[in-house]
């Protein structure tokens, strides 16, 4: 189970998280993910490393290349999605309550 | 290849400056007015949230178009301590029936006029029971694509 804050700072990073996307409609290697992005290889091999690391993707070898996927083990992901998601709505609830409170 | 997911639960608390009754209220018969637009499951634009003030009651949004999405459902409801809420949400943001992840709010007086809400969302492993139908829908055009859009949004405006 990759850590959770982890997960949340590897998707918090705006390219990393379109690297992380392209994968959603199936395995590619790191050429076919580089096509389709203003990033080098080099540039998205490291975000795929970080990725990896997190247990947001993992990778397989096919044939002679290596391609990436979604971990689908990767519930941090989700999980660290409601946790920031709970974070803005309380917040939210918070303001609402001070604000309520002023208008009795 | 199956493996057990034991993901911890989401733990979050917030002090708001107002008596418990109202914290409570603020909460439940006021999710409408707090909870975040940007964050729903309906096709039009989101109108309200409601949470019917009963055990059993159903947690539902209403979007503009008049239409109702079910949420969840109240599986606690004892006001003003303790308010639990089965969240039946799955992987792709869809209503599933047949699960239940729990939101565990207790509302805890730290004074007269201040209230510390402690809310734990748990059993998020659930999301994850069938692993052979969460890689297909990883693999659907339509898959993961609402919820990461979701954590776009919500990380843009952060």
């Amino acid at each position: 189970m990759a850590n959770v804050n982890s997960a949340l700072a590897a998707l918090s990073d705006p390219t990393r998280r379109q690297v992380f996307q392209r994968l959603q409609s199936g395995a590619l290697s790191v050429g076919e993910i580089a096509q389709d992005l203003p990033v080098s290889r080099p540039a998205v091999s490291q975000h795929l490393k970080v990725l990896k690391d997190a247990g947001l993707v993992a990778d397989r070898a096919e044939g002679a290349r290596r391609v990436y996927h979604i971990d689908p083990r990767g519930l941090a992901a989700i999980r660290a999605w409601l946790d920031q998601f709970w974070d803005v709505a309380l917040e939210a609830y918070a303001a609402e309550v001070t604000r309520s409170e002023k208008e009795r | 290849m199956q493996r057990t997911i034991m993901p911890a639960p989401v733990r979050k608390s917030v002090r708001v400056s107002a008596p418990r009754e109202r914290a409570f209220e603020v909460f439940t018969a006021g999710i409408g007015r707090w909870w975040p637009k940007t964050h729903h499951i309906g096709a039009a634009d989101l109108d309200t949230h409601v949470i019917e003030p009963r055990q059993g009651g159903r947690w539902f949004e209403r979007c503009v178009d008049g239409s109702e999405c079910e949420v969840g459902k109240v599986l606690v409801w004892d006001p003003p301590a303790r308010l639990v809420l089965a969240w039946q949400l799955n992987a792709d943001w869809k209503y599933d029936p047949n699960l239940i992840t729990e939101v565990d709010v207790q509302f805890i007086a730290e004074s007269a006029s201040d209230t510390r809400v402690e809310l734990e969302h748990r059993n998020l492993e659930r999301m994850g029971d069938g692993v052979d139908t969460i890689r297909q829908k990883i693999d659907a055009p339509d898959g993961w694509g609402a919820l990461l859009q979701l954590f776009a949004q919500s990380a843009t405006q952060a």
